[in-house]
């Protein structure tokens, strides 16, 4: 997002996908988000990520706070399988057209 | 009397909870009692209760409340400053994840008594002033300068902490005026405890081959670059 002045854009991030609730075959519990973190292929390397920030990020067509991109944030909560998906938790729930959609993985809290 | 100091470690040592290994008896001889009342003529010594200070006169109170009312138990806890992690020492350059200045690499001063991190750019190599930062959105990394000859006592959470606003009173004829310009300008001490501290630092840095370009470049993640992968 521009900050109103013209700066060095560093990416902070790490990349993520949004793959949808946590479900079983024919229920879904949409408290909990299935997320697919770029670069990430087991259980093992999901410990880095655990406990790290992330955030959803939406545009909307009324502007609040003076824009018109909003956010929900969220945590990474454990790893979901064997192959580096994770189980992500929301302040709110992720709205179903989130799914598909880019998620922000930060690197804080950091522990390094 | 020689000032008495209480003892930390007791004289009977424990054999199980509750059960300690010398008997009433010995204890009284271990204790030196006998040589306490000997020297004082066969009795404990009595000495007379240090007069206490006069308290104020209290006043019946105007309510009493109906039922008993239960006082919070008393809580003598004082916070410590959080642990710093062993990564992070003096000296250490460290990259800021958050905020304004997020992606610069910045050398590590010291941990002020909140917890907080206080760190500096230096602001001639990259812009980031002397600035508090929390330790969870720093990553510390390996490469360390030699920071001996820098003076940061001065600083301390109190130094950093805003100037409390003055309360405007808006009268009719200030509506009118419109607001005023309120700039707040750094005070000239701040800056001259920025230069003072950057001197001595950026004589440390320039010893070290290519460390001023890579203080003065920022951190960022590039394709394909993992960060639980990364070595900092």
């Amino acid at each position: 997002m521009v900050k109103g002045r013209q700066g060095e854009r560093v990416r902070l991030y790490v990349r993520g996908s949004i793959l949808g609730y946590k479900r079983s075959k024919s229920n879904q519990y949409p408290n909990t988000s299935l997320i697919q973190i770029e670069g990430v292929n087991s259980k093992e390397e999901v410990a880095y990520y655990c406990g790290k920030r992330m955030a959803y990020i939406y545009k909307a067509k009324v502007k609040k706070n003076g824009s018109h991109y909003r956010c929900i944030w969220g945590k990474v909560t454990r790893p979901h399988g064997n192959t580096g998906v994770v189980r992500a938790k929301f302040k709110s729930n992720l709205p179903p057209r989130s799914m598909g959609a880019r998620v922000r993985v930060f690197m804080y809290p950091s522990n390094i | 009397m020689a000032p008495k100091s209480v003892r930390k470690v007791s004289r009977n040592p424990e054999l199980i909870r509750g059960i300690g290994k010398y008997s009433r008896s010995q204890m009284y001889h271990k204790r030196g009692i006998w040589a306490i009342k000997a020297k004082n003529g066969g009795v404990l010594p009595r000495h007379d209760p240090i007069p206490k200070p006069e308290a104020p006169a209290l006043k019946p109170p105007k309510f009493y409340p109906a039922d008993d009312v239960k006082k919070p138990l008393v809580n003598k806890h004082k916070p410590k400053p959080t642990k710093l992690r062993a990564s992070i020492t003096p000296g250490t350059v460290l990259i800021l994840l958050v905020g304004r200045f997020k992606g610069k690499r910045v050398v590590f001063l010291k941990q002020l008594p909140s917890g907080l991190l206080l760190v500096t750019g230096p602001f001639k190599i990259n812009g980031v002033p002397l600035r508090r930062v929390n330790q969870s959105y720093v990553i510390a990394t390996s490469t360390k300068v030699d920071i001996s000859a820098v003076n940061v006592d001065i600083f301390d959470d109190k130094y950093f902490t805003k100037e409390a606003q003055k309360k405007k009173k808006k009268g009719e004829g200030e509506f009118f005026e419109g607001e005023k310009e309120e700039k707040s300008v750094l005070p000239q001490q701040k800056k001259d405890d920025q230069k003072t501290v950057d001197s001595a630092l950026i004589k440390a840095i320039e010893s070290v081959p290519d460390l001023k370009a890579y203080i003065g470049s920022r951190f960022s993640l590039k394709d394909g670059v993992k960060p639980h992968e990364l070595v900092f």
